[in-house]
């Protein structure tokens, strides 16, 4: 069993379920002899040929809007976007058609279409490549938004998002594409969508978090250990719908809950969690929700991102103020 | 009853060629014996090819990001900038420094841009001219809106966009092109044709013979030409803008060059392009065909050659200084990320400055 990377994991995944299911077509600018900006498509063409690697003309309402004709008919196509900055063109087809035409032909027809993206930010990208986009999608009815945050999970969750009869946006965090390496075993076994993973458990604070900012969570969670706090750690991993039951069992624990995420604050996925622990937590929390997150801002360029970028400082501040009611 | 309604053609235009003579049994345009303004064209050219060595050098020592190299677009690039008026409007994409130097964009401004701080993007040239373009050929509308507000207006302006072989594959330059002729715009729409999107070459975007025949399809009067050469691809331009100036509408050129660099400096095209095709390439590239039709004329040698190397080094240098220091010296401060969010900042915002404000990012700027 080999160490991979999480973007290693996205290769794999995408070569087991093509292997095993010929309906699988990889999507996208450059993922076909270029291997995708990332590599996540390497060598895929070279093993499945033209006609299942597929390389687009630059044209994202193409791609997503194509995506949505093959998945209609019997196909099931895994498709990339560059960056999670060039799909905001595909809004129309994926909120408009993708994520609602089993709903529209009442089952007569549906869309198991994947929409893969390179995530986020941290890695010193140009301009429109470091967005965090995630709840421009989990917004959306009828449409699943899966984020990984390790190699392992990667794997089984990109593999039920291909198999899964409904279209998933999976956006993959490439400021940790080559941060760790796992051993995964290519079995060919999904991890269910929809579930919380919890990744550390803890009984002082919960920290809830999902993508690259795991890696900032872990960190503070370490740091927490040492000042005599307890904290639980957990990968939301499906950003919506979200698994309220497992955050909510832990607070019911914890009495206290600190959301992490790189978006944007306003209406950001931490928001709905905030909501949920409101309404159906609010009994077992001693101290107010909070949100540590990127802010309000479009995302700096490279030289000024990591003061946008919530730091492990912010989160371990943000878990003792919640220490400081009870 | 049976009859053709419509059959179009699209012509080519080179006046010089890869060696530098001009094309037998054409009429060359005026410029092609404007010697003195060739040189300084010419000079132009020379600058932003050092520039552009230069930039990816810094790249490559880790004194820019990623960077989107011009190498083989001079000629186009010039002749788009030139054939402007200043009080034209410019929608670049991304790698169109040429023109834009000519327009009075600063080559510090460049390096701001791709060295990660966002003051590039405030340029020192035209202040109405757009900033950088990114998201592939959403320029081409924001041209278009920006011709139909000269038309609203009656300003006599013209709006220039400049998309890839791979843009023009986009909806948005396709909406251009109709709108442009729906509503007679003073628009010029540029395709630099450099045969590559990142991996994905020229006739994997579509199976058409040309892509200025997209302008046609829209109604607009298009052409191709060799973009390489300086003089064709100027006199392409200068026919477009008086076209537009004076009210007869859009039109679409497309320019044929060669992206002789990689896409970007985070782009290895050693991996999906073969390097003949890339030494075929350098043969037509387009300042040498300049350079050795003006040493014909007798305008130029090799002491003026050395002269201008030595002269573009320097004046590089000066930017690449200008540039460092600044972002060393005078690097943007915390609130900068705010305070360009709104005319007047959101109380939300401010809650959020003071948090951004008490937690700087320790580990110093990448």
């Amino acid at each position: 069993m080999a160490e991979i990377t999480l973007v290693e994991a996205v290769t794999l995944a995408l070569a087991h379920e093509m292997e095993q299911d010929p309906t699988v077509v990889v999507m996208g600018e450059d993922v076909g002899v270029n291997g995708g900006v990332f590599r996540a498509t390497a060598g895929l063409n070279a093993r499945f040929g033209d006609e299942r690697v597929i390389d687009t003309p630059l044209a994202e309402v193409m791609i997503a809007g194509m995506a949505v004709g093959m998945a209609a008919q019997g196909m099931k196509p895994v498709v990339e976007a560059q960056f999670e900055g060039f799909m905001y063109p595909m809004v129309d087809h994926i909120v408009n058609h993708a994520a609602r035409l089993r709903h529209r032909t009442r089952g007569r027809m549906s869309c198991p279409a994947v929409f893969r993206a390179p995530w986020g930010g941290g890695i010193h990208a140009p301009e429109h490549h470091s967005d965090s986009n995630e709840a421009t999608w989990a917004h959306f009815p009828g449409v699943r938004t899966v984020i990984p945050s390790s190699p392992s999970r990667a794997y089984g969750l990109l593999l039920a998002a291909i198999r899964d009869p409904d279209p998933v946006v999976f956006l993959e965090p490439k400021r940790i594409y080559r941060w760790q390496r796992e051993e995964v075993e290519d079995n060919g076994e999904e991890l269910p969508l929809d579930v919380c993973f919890v990744l550390r458990d803890g009984t002082d604070v919960t920290l809830v978090t999902w993508g690259a900012m795991v890696k900032e969570t872990m960190e503070a969670a370490l740091e927490l250990e040492q000042q005599g706090v307890s904290a639980e750690v957990i990968d939301v991993a499906t950003v919506a719908p979200i698994d309220m039951e497992t955050i909510l069992e832990s607070v019911e624990k914890t009495g206290r809950c600190v959301i992490v995420h790189e978006a944007p604050k306003h209406c950001g996925v931490g928001a709905e969690i905030a909501a949920g622990l409101a309404d159906a937590g609010i009994l077992h929390l001693v101290a107010p929700v909070k949100r540590v997150t990127g802010y309000d801002t479009v995302m700096p360029l490279y030289r000024s991102e990591m003061n946008y970028m919530p730091s492990t400082e912010r989160i371990v501040h943000a878990a003792k103020e919640t220490l400081e009611y009870a | 009853m049976a009859a053709t309604i419509a059959s179009f053609k699209v012509d080519y235009f080179r006046f010089l060629d890869p060696e530098g003579r001009l094309v037998d049994g054409v009429q060359v345009p005026a410029l092609a014996r404007d010697v003195k303004q060739l040189v300084s064209l010419y000079k132009l050219m020379t600058l932003t090819r050092v520039f552009d060595k230069k930039a990816v050098a810094l790249q490559r020592t880790g004194k820019l990001g990623t960077y989107a190299s011009c190498l083989g677009h001079e000629a186009a690039h010039v002749a788009i900038g030139s054939a402007m008026r200043e009080e034209d409007c410019f929608a670049p994409m991304y790698r169109e420094y040429a023109a834009q130097f000519y327009r009075g964009v600063k080559m510090s401004d460049v390096l701001m841009y791709w060295g990660g701080d966002e003051r590039g993007n405030d340029f020192a040239g035209p202040k109405h001219d757009f900033p950088w373009c990114v998201p592939i050929a959403t320029q081409c509308l924001h041209a278009a809106g920006a011709a139909m507000a000269y038309k609203l207006h009656g300003q006599p302006r013209v709006a220039v966009s400049v998309v890839g072989d791979g843009g023009s594959s986009k909806g948005d330059f396709l909406e251009a092109i109709n709108a442009a002729s729906a509503y007679k715009l003073p628009l010029v729409l540029v395709i630099v044709n450099n045969q590559w999107a990142i991996s994905v070459p020229r006739d994997k975007q579509n199976n058409a013979r040309t892509l200025a025949q997209k302008g046609i399809a829209g109604g607009l009067p298009s052409v191709q030409v060799d973009g390489n050469d300086l003089i064709a691809a100027r006199w392409a331009m200068d026919k477009a803008i008086a076209a537009a100036r004076e009210g007869r509408g859009a039109s679409v050129i497309e320019m044929m060059t060669y992206r002789l660099s990689d896409h970007t400096t985070a782009d290895d095209a050693r991996r999906y392009r073969e390097q003949d095709e890339v030494d075929t390439a350098w043969k037509h590239e387009p300042l040498l065909r300049l350079r050795s039709y003006l040493v014909d004329q007798g305008a130029w040698d090799q002491v003026k050659e050395e002269e201008l190397l030595g002269e573009c080094a320097e004046r590089v240098q000066g930017a690449v200084d200008e540039y460092l220091d600044r972002v060393t010296n005078d690097p943007q401060p915390i609130d900068a990320m705010f305070a360009y969010m709104f005319k007047n900042l959101p109380h939300h915002l401010e809650e959020q400055r003071e948090i951004a404000r008490r937690f700087p990012h320790k580990g110093g700027h990448h």
